[in-house]
């Protein structure tokens, strides 16, 4: 009751007659043929300041292997991965969102870890404990947080 | 999909690596001359030309801790475990000096560990040995398989091989536990999905963050961290790699830290025995 309650409540926050944002959950996200895609995981459009703080964050934690000019303030950037300036001159957003979400996709073997994929792992951990998962796992970054990410890598232009 | 071919351009970008190993020469004490670079064992030669050191990695005033016993704070667990070799433990009233005199005598032992062992039916490292001993010969408690007295042992048991080249044995009764540790270094462990490969093999020499990248061998080990200030057992280096891909680790003395550990022991065959060494 509780529940719906706040459903209602929250809908009605969020715009009152638009239909709640819906979530693609990790199983169901359409990719294309080339590791794409087009359409929004979470129906909400990204926030690229937010982006920006999940390079250096969390599970995100993209600076550990990545380089972008613009984060370099940030000091001992990764440089395992091409550097991200000019990311969005290279890619569509539809790219983009594939390579976050899982860049194993377009790049076969990468090292670049999966960020939007929730089974298929060789002895899971419980985050960085070193103690099994337990329970059904949670993607390393939530539907919000790729296309936060997204929008921020489509703001990195060669400049 | 519209620029898909300028995609090289973005990984051209990445480089070279932008901190190599450097070229320094390592000479402990101004007399043990250590191998720190050397051909590839004929197993790996797909794979690196050169084998590497961890010590090459590491900035120069780590470096020099190490080229000094009076400096480098992993010698004071060997002098503590020079204590315990000579002190008489267990039922049998023994001591590791009643039966192999002083720790000297150890030279050319730690170069061949982990090895095969007939009577046991199995490989044993180092620290699988000196439990044997304790339990079966002086009829002493085991100690702690990566504890602080086993890591020191060990460190006193490498320290009198320094400068000898590792040489594991990988065929014969072995291979099939060498075979089991080659599987798991290139298995893509945890939810991060990343394999001792993805590191050590694929991106040695680049910087993870702040990390730079080494080869990942184990002629150095047990290894004296500055990070955590204390004498550090291979596999429990193992077991924290483990864990940062964010997976279910393996315990020390496992079997399979124990094939991981032959394993990567024979990617150093031909470089020095280091240990006790010091790494940040
Ligand atoms: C463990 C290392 C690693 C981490 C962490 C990582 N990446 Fe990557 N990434 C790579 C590698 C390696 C490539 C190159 C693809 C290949 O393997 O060919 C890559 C490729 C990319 C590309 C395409 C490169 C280009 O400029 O053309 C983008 C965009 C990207 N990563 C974004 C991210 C973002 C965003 C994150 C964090 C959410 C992240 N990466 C985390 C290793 C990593
Ligand atoms: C996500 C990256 C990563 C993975 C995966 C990884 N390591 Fe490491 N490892 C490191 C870093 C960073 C260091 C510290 C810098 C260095 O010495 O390379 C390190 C250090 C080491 C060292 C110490 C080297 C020395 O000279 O003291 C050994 C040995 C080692 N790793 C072995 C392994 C093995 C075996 C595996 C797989 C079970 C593994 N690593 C997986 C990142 C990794």
């Amino acid at each position: 009751m509780k529940r719906i309650l706040t459903g209602i409540v929250l809908s009605l926050v969020l715009g009152g007659v638009a239909p709640a944002a819906e979530i693609v959950p990790p199983a169901d996200v359409p990719f294309d043929e080339y590791g794409s895609v087009e359409t929004s995981l979470s129906g909400t459009p990204g926030d690229p300041e937010n982006g920006r703080a999940l390079m250096n964050k969390g599970a995100g934690n993209c600076v550990a292997c990545h380089r972008v000019s613009e984060l370099e303030e940030l000091g001992f950037l990764g440089t395992i991965g091409p550097v991200l300036d000019g990311a969005a001159d290279r890619w569509t957003e539809a790219d983009l969102r594939g390579i976050v979400a899982d860049a194993k996709r377009i790049f076969p073997e990468t090292m670049m870890p999966s960020f939007y994929k929730t089974g298929g792992y060789v002895r899971p951990g419980d985050g960085f404990t070193g103690e099994a998962a337990e329970g059904e796992l949670a993607p390393l970054l939530t539907a919000q947080e790729v296309e936060d990410l997204v929008a921020y890598l489509m703001t990195l232009h060669e400049s | 999909m519209k620029t898909r071919m300028l995609s090289l351009a973005g990984l051209l970008l990445a480089g070279p690596a932008l901190a190599d190993p450097d070229d320094d020469t390592l000479v402990i004490n101004g007399e043990i001359e250590i191998v720190t670079k050397a051909p590839a064992p004929a197993h790996l030669e797909d794979v690196f030309d050169t084998i590497i050191s961890g010590w090459h990695y590491r900035n120069d005033e780590t470096q020099a801790i190490e080229a000094d016993d009076f400096e480098n704070p992993g010698m004071l667990g060997v002098e503590a475990a020079r204590d315990d070799w000579f002190e008489v433990a267990g039922t049998g009233e023994e001591s590791c000096a009643s039966c192999h005199g002083e720790p000297e005598e150890m030279a050319g032992v730690r170069p061949v560990y982990p090895k095969w062992n007939e009577d046991a039916g199995e490989v044993r490292t180092l620290a699988m040995q000196v439990n044997d001993c304790r339990t079966s010969r002086m009829g002493a408690e085991p100690w702690k398989y990566a504890g602080d007295e086993m890591t020191d042992m060990v460190a006193l048991i490498s320290s009198v091989s320094r400068g000898m080249p590792v040489d594991v044995a990988i065929d014969g009764p072995a291979q099939s536990t060498w075979e089991a540790g080659r599987d798991i270094y290139y298995t893509r462990y945890g939810r991060l999905e990343l394999a001792c490969a993805n590191c050590h093999e694929d991106n040695n020499g680049s910087m993870i963050r702040a990390d730079h990248l080494s080869q990942g061998q184990i002629n150095g080990f047990p290894t004296y961290r500055l990070k955590n200030a204390k004498l550090n057992a291979v596999q429990s280096r193992f077991k924290g790699c483990i864990r940062d891909t964010m997976a279910e680790t393996f315990e020390p003395g496992s079997p399979e830290l124990v094939a991981l550990e032959l394993y990567v022991a024979s990617r150093g065959n031909g470089l020095s025995v280091e240990g006790p060494s010091v790494r940040n």
